[in-house]
């Protein structure tokens, strides 16, 4: 236990540095985190399409301002640690104090990390469980949105299109994806052939498209918009041309537009009861979960 | 060893390893890729107009491809029948197709794309008759432009029919018109000029996980792009 | 005093017959020859018994597996294990004293293994980064114009395959090799031949990946999905051989490594006295034993389903997609904390040297590298979150990564703490250490984000996860690679770096690399996938951006081959023993560590951060003399 500083140690100082920069860090994170949470945060996408992407950015702003504090600490401690204990070349070898540990230190930084760890796991789950935070939840999900019907789409992913189904249409499909604005939309996504992603940007819904599984994703709609539909699962050549543009609608465009598609559709009406491919289901319920034939059990709660 | 040595040996592996560099990224770029065909059009009061003419084979043959069981497009220049998927095609222009399918059904997944859309009326003429949709269950390929809209499906030679083609490699290339073939006609219009990818959407790649490997992922085969130019 | 004659050296030609790199080469192309035929004449001549038309799959694998054990029997590696069978003697030592020609054939001494695979990565990560720089070319505009849709999925796979496999082996490769049997004592690794098999493994993996052009490619990145692998051309096959072989070598390494820390340590070391280096090294070498395992099952089924009808994978006949993605990511996520934990495990073992401070907190940071280790197996289902896993899994997921940070946490906090009142100085590998913060806190915040399940939702899959993982992979690992490349380098070599040189090469790193990635956090969120050429145009100023710097960064890593060159090649200057004041023990001996190791096994009586507690150690010539092992 060296308590004077030897020939090849460098001379003590005294001066409380620790103080200097806690004190530093409180000064810069009390101005850096309002910041950052008032006007950094609102900024990170996906945007308020939806009530879902509403909440996402909500939780990202949350742990925006949960770190900027801790970008402080270590830019103040750095910034001044570097300057002030940097070696002058004439003691450049010379040892420093030897500090072996500090079991206070230890503690309290065990204790401040494990409950910011805590915090944001807890938070984080409350913000996944109020309403599935658009994320594709498998067949049996566990978060939804308050009750209500909601307005099912069955999304198909397929090398290398989407293509949408509407049960309560017929089930009628398209390659364009509209959406009745102001309405809890229940997706189902599911694949015919390798795994795809159907990620619909600014309404922050994303959900694997996996064969022969169907993946259900929530998303309440607000007003009119377009949105970006991109695959984000790698899932062969032309993967990166797989996307499209979504739009929500008022409902009675929402209702001319299905008008529409269904005097197009009627083209295939007379297929749609013959059996698909050397007798498989008819073509009608040729995919999971067949279309109008009984939506998914959704776990109350 | 003595430095003049080193200096040398050290300039010969740079020399070396930039060859290599410049083999590898010439080499890249030319790989899975088709060369382009200027389908030739003629000018008419309304605009460009093309008579685009090709073919869908069963087995493309040993003269045309080093993988001779691959399904293919073939496209018809006039040097005969070619295995080049990559068209560039006037903007604002009237594209008048004739498909011959000489291949076998397999069936479309989607009936959705037994429907022909994009094409003028949505409607499509199979072997002189102007149909609105086909069978699902009849579809052999399709030509789907997704980013213009533009889906059509062909119908397949029956099973049975007499006279298949084997391989496409009668003279001048191709399937001879005297084996079992489907003829498909519509005609869809090009506006703004770009680099527009097409494939088949039928899972017709045999052999292959859900029919979509091989020449179904190739261009050069199954896929394809239209350069648009103004 | 009899002289004794000195033989003249036999001719090149003599020299050149014999179990060597020449005659491995040649037994490997005839092992190729062997497997390709024998796999036609097993299916025999129809290939429409395998489902791909007009591949023979099964072929490709016979092939290149005899390939490599042609190689492998012509640099010698079953001499011994059929002379043992015979009833020689043991032995240990192997072209150990021979010169340059020990670092091109099968060489038991730990450290000409150590300098192989410090080259034999290199060469690798410079291949890999040669396909970055192309993908980035891509990337300069938002359609498709440089190169055809396939290969440069292809590149992308290339280089993330490449990367992975290879920089696994990067720390423990070079630096454990050479430095564990040094830092404990010892004169020899605990499997010296099993030891050079890693290597050799190591470079065969490598070349069979590059070959995957001339099969056409793979589409499936480097994560290897099915069912898309199962439906791929013949280049998957070079992907799955690769994977399966960096697997067999990682296990034999992380085994090796365990073996000789836990029997081969010198009386008086300790488990409290081992140097923090060699704490990292064991963690890690847990991880790569436990996980590398499951990729080679993962790979083995891959290969059966593309070979042999099996349905693992497929769906329509009974299999699962979400079997492969489950397997690769247990093996996948312990693999990235096998990146990431030889990099603490630097950053800790350089910051007392250049503080002139013990480690703070040395039981902290051991607990903290062993609390990751543990804690990564619990992890995986975070690549999953929006696969459709069932939705009960997730809030526990979420809390597993979230809890991993903590003990991340405990290395940033001894490192800072060891650096706290110190004595610092600037040198290059401390400049490197230095950026290791800077780097792993933004890539670990942003892995904050990611385990976050409803903030995932719009990253996953996105160029947000990418820049995650370069920032804590490349501002990790890679930067910890160079700190300890300039800082043992000399040791190794016996020659010094240039310092004004590395100091450049630091500077233009560091500041090209994160202007390359950290725009990657922005263009993620806003919208654009991964490993996709084609994006939405208002994202090409960023994109663009960061095309340049990555191209600036390249030119970078130049600066740094231009060093080594320059420094071992032509400068020569030779370093002193101890050019950093070190208290580790191979700084304690000279400059390049001689053959034996030490002249006498030392006896350890602390660790080596007992700086400002004494006079610095003097290698004390006690305990067993030297010609034991």
């Amino acid at each position: 236990m060296a308590s004077e500083p030897t020939a090849s140690q460098a001379p003590r100082d005294s001066t409380n540095h620790g103080l200097r920069v806690i004190v530093a860090w409180l000064v810069l994170s009390a101005i850096a985190t309002p910041l950052v949470a008032i006007f950094v945060g609102p900024l990170i996408p996906p945007g308020n399409a939806s009530v879902q992407g509403q909440g996402q950015v909500f939780d990202n702003q949350v742990m925006t301002s949960m770190i900027t504090p801790v970008l402080c600490l270590l830019a103040v401690f750095f910034g001044y640690g570097l300057v002030k204990f940097h070696a002058r070349r004439s003691e450049a070898v010379l040892d420093g104090p030897p500090i072996r540990g500090d079991s206070q230190i230890q503690l309290l930084w065990v204790v401040i990390t494990s409950t910011m760890v805590l915090f944001l796991a807890g938070f984080g789950t409350y913000e996944l469980l109020k309403d599935g935070a658009g994320g594709g939840q498998g067949p049996n999900p566990i978060a939804s949105p308050s009750g209500h019907n909601p307005f099912q789409v069955q999304v198909i992913g397929q090398q290398w299109e989407f293509t949408y189904r509407y049960p309560s249409l017929g089930g009628l499909e398209s390659d364009q994806l509209y959406l009745p604005a102001g309405t809890d939309i229940e997706l189902h996504v599911t694949s015919l052939d390798v795994i795809h992603s159907f990620w619909a940007v600014q309404l922050g819904v994303k959900a694997d498209a996996n064969p022969g599984v169907d993946n259900v994703a929530y998303v309440e709609t607000k007003s009119p918009t377009t949105f970006d539909v991109r695959c984000a699962e790698l899932c062969g050549l032309w993967h990166p041309y797989m996307f499209n543009t979504g739009h929500v609608v008022t409902q009675s465009q929402f209702n001319a537009w299905a008008a529409q598609q269904k005097k197009l559709y009627a083209a295939i009406a007379p297929y749609m009861n013959k059996p698909s491919q050397d007798g498989g289901a008819p073509f009608a319920h040729s995919y999971l979960p067949s279309p109008g034939g009984g939506s998914p059990q959704v776990r109350a709660g | 060893m003595r430095v003049g040595m080193r200096l040398v040996l050290s300039a010969l592996g740079v020399a070396v390893a930039g060859v290599l560099i410049g083999f590898y990224v010439s080499d890249l770029t030319k790989l899975n890729g088709s060369p382009a065909y200027s389908v030739p059009f003629s000018r008419a009061a309304s605009g460009p107009v093309v008579n685009l003419e090709f073919e869908t084979v069963a087995a493309v043959g040993p003269t045309l491809s080093a993988n001779p069981d691959f399904v293919s497009y073939l496209i018809h220049t006039k040097d005969g029948w070619k295995r080049e998927t990559v068209w560039d095609l006037p903007a604002n222009a009237t594209v008048h197709v004739t498909w011959f399918n000489f291949d076998g059904a397999s069936g479309l997944r989607n009936p959705f794309l037994a429907r022909p859309q994009g094409v003028d009326g949505n409607k499509v003429v199979i072997d002189g008759k102007s149909m609105s949709a086909i069978d699902p269950n009849d579809a052999s390929h399709t030509f789907a432009v997704p980013q213009l809209g533009i889906i059509v499906a062909a119908p397949g030679v029956a099973d049975n029919a007499k006279n298949q083609c084997d391989y496409a490699d009668a003279p001048g290339g191709g399937c001879a018109m005297t084996t079992a073939h489907r003829t498909i006609q519509f005609t869809f219009h090009t506006t703004t000029p770009g680099h527009y990818r097409w494939q088949c959407f039928v899972p017709c790649a045999a052999g292959w996980i859900d029919g979509f490997g091989g020449p179904m992922q190739t261009i050069g085969y199954m896929d394809g792009f239209l350069n648009v130019e103004a | 005093m009899t002289e004794i004659a000195v033989t003249p050296p036999a001719p090149l030609w003599r020299r050149l017959i014999g179990f060597n790199l020449l005659t491995g080469i040649v037994l490997g192309v005839g092992g190729w020859y062997v497997g390709w035929f024998g796999a036609h004449a097993v299916v025999g001549p129809s290939l429409d018994y395998f489902g791909d038309i007009d591949y023979n799959e099964l072929s490709i694998y016979l092939a290149y597996l005899g390939g490599v054990v042609g190689f492998l029997v012509g640099l010698g590696f079953l001499n011994y294990p059929l002379a043992r069978l015979r009833g020689y003697p043991p032995s240990l030592r192997e072209k150990e004293t021979q010169g340059l020609g020990r670092y091109f054939s099968l060489c038991t001494d730990h450290k000409v293994v150590g300098i192989q695979y410090l080259w034999g990565i290199g060469l690798f990560f410079f291949i890999g980064g040669l396909n970055a720089m192309l993908i980035r070319t891509e990337q300069l505009t938002p359609h498709n114009q440089v190169f055809p849709v396939g290969t440069y999925l292809t590149l992308v796979g290339m280089h993330g395959t490449m990367m992975m496999g290879m920089m696994t082996s990067g720390i423990l490769g070079p630096f454990a090799n050479y430095l564990i049997p040094i830092m404990i004592g010892a004169r020899r690794m605990a499997f010296p031949r099993i030891e050079a098999l890693t290597f050799w493994i190591l470079m065969s993996a490598g070349a069979i990946l590059t070959t995957t052009i001339f099969f056409g490619g793979f589409p499936t990145g480097w994560t290897g999905y099915a069912p898309l692998s199962n439906q791929a051309n013949a280049g998957m096959d070079c992907y799955v051989l690769f994977f399966a072989l960096v697997g067999i070598s990682m296990t034999l390494l992380g085994l090796n490594m365990i073996a000789t820390i836990l029997t081969m340590r010198a009386p008086g070391l300790t488990w409290t006295r081992l140097p923090i280096f060699v704490w990292g090294v064991l963690s890690t070498a847990v991880l790569m034993v436990l996980a590398a395992p499951v990729l080679i099952a993962a790979l083995s089924m891959e290969a059966f389903d593309r070979t042999m009808q099996t349905h693992f994978f497929v769906q329509a006949a009974g299999g699962s997609a979400y079997l492969y993605e489950n397997l690769f990511w247990i093996f996948g996520h312990p693999e990235v904390y096998i990146l990431a934990l030889p990099g603490f495990a630097i950053v800790l073992e350089l910051l007392p040297v250049f503080s002139r401070k013990p480690l703070w907190g040395y039981r902290l940071a051991v607990a903290g590298l062993l609390g990751v280790s543990l804690l990564s197996w619990f992890v995986w289902q975070h690549h999953l979150f929006v696969s459709g896993i069932n939705g009960d899994l997730r809030p526990f997921y979420m809390l597993s990564t979230e809890l991993i940070s903590i003990p991340t946490g405990f290395t940033f906090l001894c490192g800072m703490m060891t650096i706290w009142r110190g004595n610092i100085r600037f040198t290059v590998p401390m400049l490197f250490c230095l950026a290791w913060f800077f780097n792993f806190l933004l890539g670990g915040l942003s892995g904050v984000f990611l385990s976050d399940t409803p903030s995932d939702i719009t990253t996953h899959g996105s160029f947000f996860s990418m820049a995650h993982f370069h920032y804590t992979i490349m501002g990790g690992l890679v930067f910890t690679f160079f700190a300890a490349i300039y800082y043992w380098v000399p040791k190794m070599t016996g020659w010094e770096l240039n310092e004004r040189l590395g100091k450049i090469h630091f500077w233009t790193m560091f500041i090209f690399f994160n202007s390359t990635f950290a725009p990657l956090f922005a263009i993620g969120f806003l919208g654009q996938p991964r490993r996709t050429p084609v994006y939405p145009s208002n994202l090409q100023f960023l994109n663009d951006w960061v095309s340049v710097s990555a191209f600036l960064l390249g030119i970078s890593m130049l600066v740094f081959l231009f060093n080594l060159v320059w420094s071992l090649a032509f400068k020569k200057q030779p370093a002193e023993m101890n050019p950093w004041a070190s208290r580790s023990i191979e700084f304690q001996l000279p400059s390049p560590v001689p053959v034996h190791n030490f002249d006498r096994i030392p006896v350890f009586s602390s660790d080596p951060y007992g700086y400002g507690e004494g006079p610095p150690p003097v290698l004390v010539p006690a305990g067993a003399p030297a010609g034991s092992d």
